[in-house]
């Protein structure tokens, strides 16, 4: 069995501003880490790998993002995955959701055979949430969202419970697949220090636009996203503000609070 | 019409100006290779600071011709309705009259689609918000949500029906089928958006809160069609109920509604904390780290008939039920009274509290963004407040 989990790089606080005055984003892009939802499908797929049978089943890791971006791949082969995939190229830059997910599709179909795709229910910078669904429509394979709970991992299908709003619903999905994870799933091991250390350099890959099999330019990146960010601005103020500062303010609030009926 | 792409001139570098581009770029996208080279890579955003704030003349955007589509090919302003198989979300009521608003910008018809088994338990109700046109799947296949077969009516309807704009509800069901339709048509998506707008050209405005949620962005799709957003529940008012005039369309089911994936069952989850109808909330941030702390915040909520609330880092650092958390990610609330206690006002979670009607917000940073958009900001220690407040609230209410 083969399995790939899809990760990201993401900024460590997303603690993001607008230069009130040039209007430009500032941004600490020193301190990154693993989505943290990452981390969930990783575990998910280590667990399905041990009992899919260790021998028979390989986990990648694949991600896109920039050269450091290798760091997080690292960290799932401490974790226990076989081996990482960086999908690195001046091509795939300014992308979208369509073109992130297209690109990734394509460097998962270059890893060879797949059955079971992971990843995390959404990332803490993008926030989005769409990337998972939108690869597997790329690959033409169903998916399953929120999954919340592995049940069965059979020959030729897997049972997964989700989470919706109001429902928790069973699946039965036919492999190949698609699931993204909700956190709660599993709790993630700790990356380990003597897998660090048994780590061969050729377990990571960096792949370029080259190694895609679809190599018309139009699909990835800027070129091949639909939307553009017109611009970016700081939310909008209430202006209508009282503030308090100093002494006897639990007086103040309770006070306001008879005063508006609303105790 | 154009896209662009960005050019590095080489030949302008010195080791000086490439340190002060790699430093500059936010994203970590641009490279120093050595020997001079300096390289793109895919972590660019294409936010062009480089090419404004960097050494004038080393990076510069080139526009690149791009064919642009016919516009007036695709018209109208759809709303996906989502159900249960027994009642409609109120999400798409919502949505159809945002849709109606937009759609009289650019005079498209406002249009509803239905994939169901059973098309008479919504038909009316559909009709009696005022769409112009609802174009209806039914088959004993369509009863439940299934992804794909769902995914293959959205395509029926867009390769024949051509709408402008499709609308869905940001709730489990339409944030994992909105995507597929995205990548099946390789249209954009904005995810949660929190302001929608037209323009005359028929472009949609997609304001969302970006980058963790300090800031928000304005997003457009300006050369595909259908372009399409997601909506969270209760972000736009409920519309009134208007004469009803649509034109019903029964769509022949002619394509295959095949599926890898079986239902084997459907479980109702056990009594869900609802904030989202809450009438009174107090919500607690990161400062309230021990139990000792938020059984505080509990008094104060049990005193006030309130619910208990939070924001996401105590749903991903301290384990809070992630049900009971206000913002993007979380519910979406409209209480006559929000207090939010120790709470920064984070973008992501501030949108999902703007439908307050009265917020009291207690924070010892003076120039904590929650007091932008509170009505009583305090300044001080949450935990000298809390405990005194508490007191006045049981000498008020006669509480011992």
């Amino acid at each position: 069995m083969n399995i790939v989990t899809c990760i990201k790089q993401v900024p460590a606080s997303s603690d993001v501003e607008i230069d009130p005055v040039t209007g430009n984003l500032i941004r600490d892009g020193n301190n990154t880490k693993m989505n943290p939802y990452d981390l969930y499908a990783i575990e998910t797929a280590l667990r399905i790998k041990a009992l899919a049978g260790e021998e028979e089943t390989t986990v990648s890791t694949i991600s896109m993002g920039p050269n450091q971006a290798v760091a997080v791949l690292e960290e799932s082969l401490w974790m226990g995955c076989d081996n990482g995939t960086l999908l690195s190229d001046r091509k795939f830059a300014g992308a979208d959701v369509v073109a992130t997910s297209y690109a990734l599709s394509q460097g998962i179909v270059s890893l060879g055979k797949f059955d079971l795709i992971i990843c995390g229910k959404q990332t803490t910078d993008g926030d989005t949430a769409q990337v998972g669904p939108e690869i597997a429509e790329h690959l033409g394979i169903p998916h399953v969202a929120y999954v919340d709970k592995i049940i069965e991992v059979k020959e030729s299908s897997i049972i997964v419970s989700t989470s919706m709003d109001k429902t928790v619903e069973v699946w039965e999905v036919n492999f190949p697949c698609l699931i993204t994870v909700d956190k709660g799933i599993f709790t993630p091991r700790l990356p380990s220090f003597k897998r660090s250390r048994e780590i061969k350099k050729e377990q990571i890959v960096i792949k370029s636009f080259a190694d895609m099999d679809d190599t018309n330019e139009a699909n990835y990146g800027l070129k091949g996203s639909p939307t553009q960010v017109e611009r970016m601005f700081p939310p909008t103020k209430n202006n209508e503000k009282v503030l308090w500062e100093g002494n006897d303010l639990a007086d103040k609030i309770a006070d306001k609070m008879q005063e508006l009926k609303l105790i | 019409m154009g896209k662009g792409k960005l050019v590095i001139h080489q030949e302008t570098l010195d080791q000086e100006k490439i340190d002060k581009l790699v430093k500059i770029c936010p994203f970590n996208a641009i490279e120093d290779k050595g020997n001079g080279i300096l390289d793109i890579n895919s972590g660019c955003k294409m936010c062009k600071i480089c090419v404004r704030k960097g050494p004038a003349g080393s990076i510069t955007y080139v526009e690149e011709e791009t064919i642009a589509i016919d516009k007036s090919k695709w018209r109208g302003v759809a709303v996906f309705i989502e159900h249960d198989g027994k009642k409609i979300h109120p999400v798409s009521f919502e949505l159809i009259g945002k849709a109606k608003e937009l759609a009289a910008v650019t005079k498209h018809p406002v249009i509803a689609i239905l994939m169901t088994d059973n098309k008479k338990l919504f038909e009316e109700e559909i009709l009696s918000y005022g769409v112009d046109d609802l174009y209806i799947y039914e088959s004993p296949d369509l009863g439940h949500f299934n992804v794909e077969k769902y995914t293959a009516c959205m395509e029926n309807f867009i390769k024949k029906v051509q709408p402008s704009s499709i609308l869905y509800g940001g709730t489990a069901t339409g944030r994992s089928f909105a995507p597929r339709v995205a990548a099946k048509f390789r249209t954009g998506l904005t995810a949660d958006c929190t302001i929608l707008g037209m323009k005359e050209n028929t472009d949609l405005i997609q304001n969302r809160p970006a980058f963790g949620g300090n800031v928000m962005a304005s997003i457009v799709c300006p050369n595909n069609r259908p372009q399409m957003a997601t909506v969270r529940y209760k972000i736009f008012k409920m519309p009134e109920k208007d004469t009803p005039h649509g034109k019903v369309h029964d769509m022949v089911i002619d394509f295959d509604l095949k599926s890898n994936m079986k239902l084997l069952e459907v479980k109702n989850k056990p009594d869900v904390i609802d904030i989202s109808e809450a009438e009174t909330i107090v919500a607690i941030g990161r400062p309230f780290k021990t139990e000792e702390d938020v059984k505080l915040a509990k008094e104060l909520a049990h005193l006030l008939d309130a619910q208990l609330a939070v924001t996401r880092p105590l749903v991903e650092s301290s384990g809070a039920d992630a049900k009971t958390q206000i913002g993007l990610s979380g519910r979406t609330i409209t209480p006559k009274l929000l207090i939010n206690l120790g709470i920064s006002g984070a973008v992501q979670f501030t949108a999902g509290m703007t439908g307050a009607e009265v917020v009291f917000s207690v924070n010892s940073d003076k120039n904590a963004p929650i007091f932008d958009v509170s009505h009583y900001g305090i300044v001080g220690d949450v935990f000298e407040i809390l405990p005194k407040l508490i007191e006045n609230i049981k000498t008020m209410k006669g509480v011992k």
